[in-house]
């Protein structure tokens, strides 16, 4: 089919979709963030390093520690939905496939990031 | 899924190689990217050898020498020949910049490449077709926007506010730097590229302008801003030594200012 729309009527599309900033600001956020709670986290496997399951167990049952993990956690894993997601939206022009993809993105960042506190909580409320 | 191979019939095959200038001591070799819409062939690199006695220092001359004494099918756009029109923006040496103050012993291979700009459809031979980053210029609406009854003799301007346009009025739209931006290549139907963003900017932080709200709503999009990666080449690319990914960055920046 041949496309005789305008080359303004295409450029301008289906507008602006007013929206974007919000992403833009949550990666830096999170990239921000993720400088401390990074280094705090490569801090903290150090210091455990050759550590017994009883005192890694311990160190994680410190209410400053496992909230400070928790942090790692989710800021880590929202910082990755938002970079894959850029991602996607760079390299995948197939509508149908972008939308799974991007969905895709959303459930396996939930999913690590639901996993990894649930995992951190049940190691500091002891269970 | 991003293009990594070019298309069956854009893949590049072996031109022909034109004879030496008789009697030349001192020739410089250009390849040079050949295609043409009416002989049904694909793209090709043909050679040529410029007598650099017999012509002017600039890789345009260079051109105009093939094209006057060589070969006059080789098809290319110029107009200025001094840095002003932007008509003769093309790939020389593995950079995006104008034939006209391209010196060709600036080039850093003894044999000059040149190609069309990257990443556009092509008219023929280096001539792109920029239609589409014509339309996104104009999607901008590069031009003054007010409300206020218009005074009787002019907007008026503080020095200071002046100065802030410096840097971005001297953008000539050759393309140099969108069609050097991998985003572009990728998204150049959604994302507006360096050059027009570089115009929204100079629209955008012109005090005389009421529209600056409007303009920004405008440019709120994943794809029409955002796509810009700071990746850089546009302002490497800028033949006019401008610097569009730091406009962009501008922009990035209102749009943060008047949310928090």
């Amino acid at each position: 089919m041949t496309d005789m729309r305008t080359p303004l009527g295409k450029v301008r599309g289906l507008g602006s979709a007013k929206d974007g900033t919000s992403h833009f600001w949550r990666q830096r956020l999170t990239a921000v963030a993720n400088v401390f709670l990074i280094s705090f986290f490569v801090i903290l496997v150090i210091a455990l390093q050759g550590a017994d399951y009883a005192s890694f167990i311990e160190a994680l049952q410190n209410p400053i520690i496992s909230t400070l993990l928790l942090l790692v956690i989710l800021v880590g894993c929202l910082h990755m939905k938002l970079g894959m997601q850029v991602i996607i939206e760079d390299y995948f022009h197939s509508e149908g496939l972008k939308l799974l993809l991007l969905m895709g993105n959303i459930f396996f960042a939930s999913f690590i990031a639901l996993a990894s506190v649930v995992a951190v909580l049940k190691i500091s409320f002891g269970g | 899924m991003a293009e990594f191979k070019l298309p069956q019939n854009s893949r590049m095959g072996e031109g022909k190689v034109w004879p030496k200038p008789e009697g030349a001591t001192n020739t410089r070799e250009y390849r040079i990217y050949r295609w043409s819409p009416d002989d049904g062939r694909n793209p090709r690199i043909d050679t040529y050898y410029v007598d650099a006695d017999d012509c002017g220092p600039m890789v345009l001359d260079a051109l105009i020498y093939i094209k006057d004494k060589v070969d006059p099918t080789l098809t290319f756009r110029r107009s200025c020949r001094e840095g002003i029109c932007g008509s003769c923006a093309m790939n020389i040496d593995g950079t995006n910049t104008l034939a006209c103050t391209k010196g060709a012993d600036e080039c850093s291979h003894e044999i000059v490449k040149i190609y069309p700009l990257p990443h556009m459809p092509v008219v023929k031979d280096l001539v792109p077709d920029l239609t589409r980053f014509y339309a996104q210029h104009r999607s901008i609406e590069p031009w003054l926007k007010t409300t206020t009854p218009e005074p009787e003799k002019e907007w008026l301007q503080s020095y200071e506010d002046r100065q802030k346009l410096d840097g971005l009025y001297e953008c000539i739209l050759c393309a140099c730097c969108s069609t050097s931006c991998p985003s572009y290549w990728w998204n150049g139907d959604r994302y507006l590229g360096p050059a027009v963003l570089l115009q929204a900017y100079r629209w955008l932080i012109d005090s005389r302008d009421e529209a600056t709200g409007e303009r920004l709503d405008n440019l709120e999009d994943p794809f029409r801003l955002y796509r810009c990666h700071t990746i850089m080449n546009c302002s490497q690319a800028c033949p006019k030594g401008l610097n569009p990914a730091k406009a962009i960055a501008e922009i990035k920046k209102m749009m943060v200012e008047r949310r928090v």
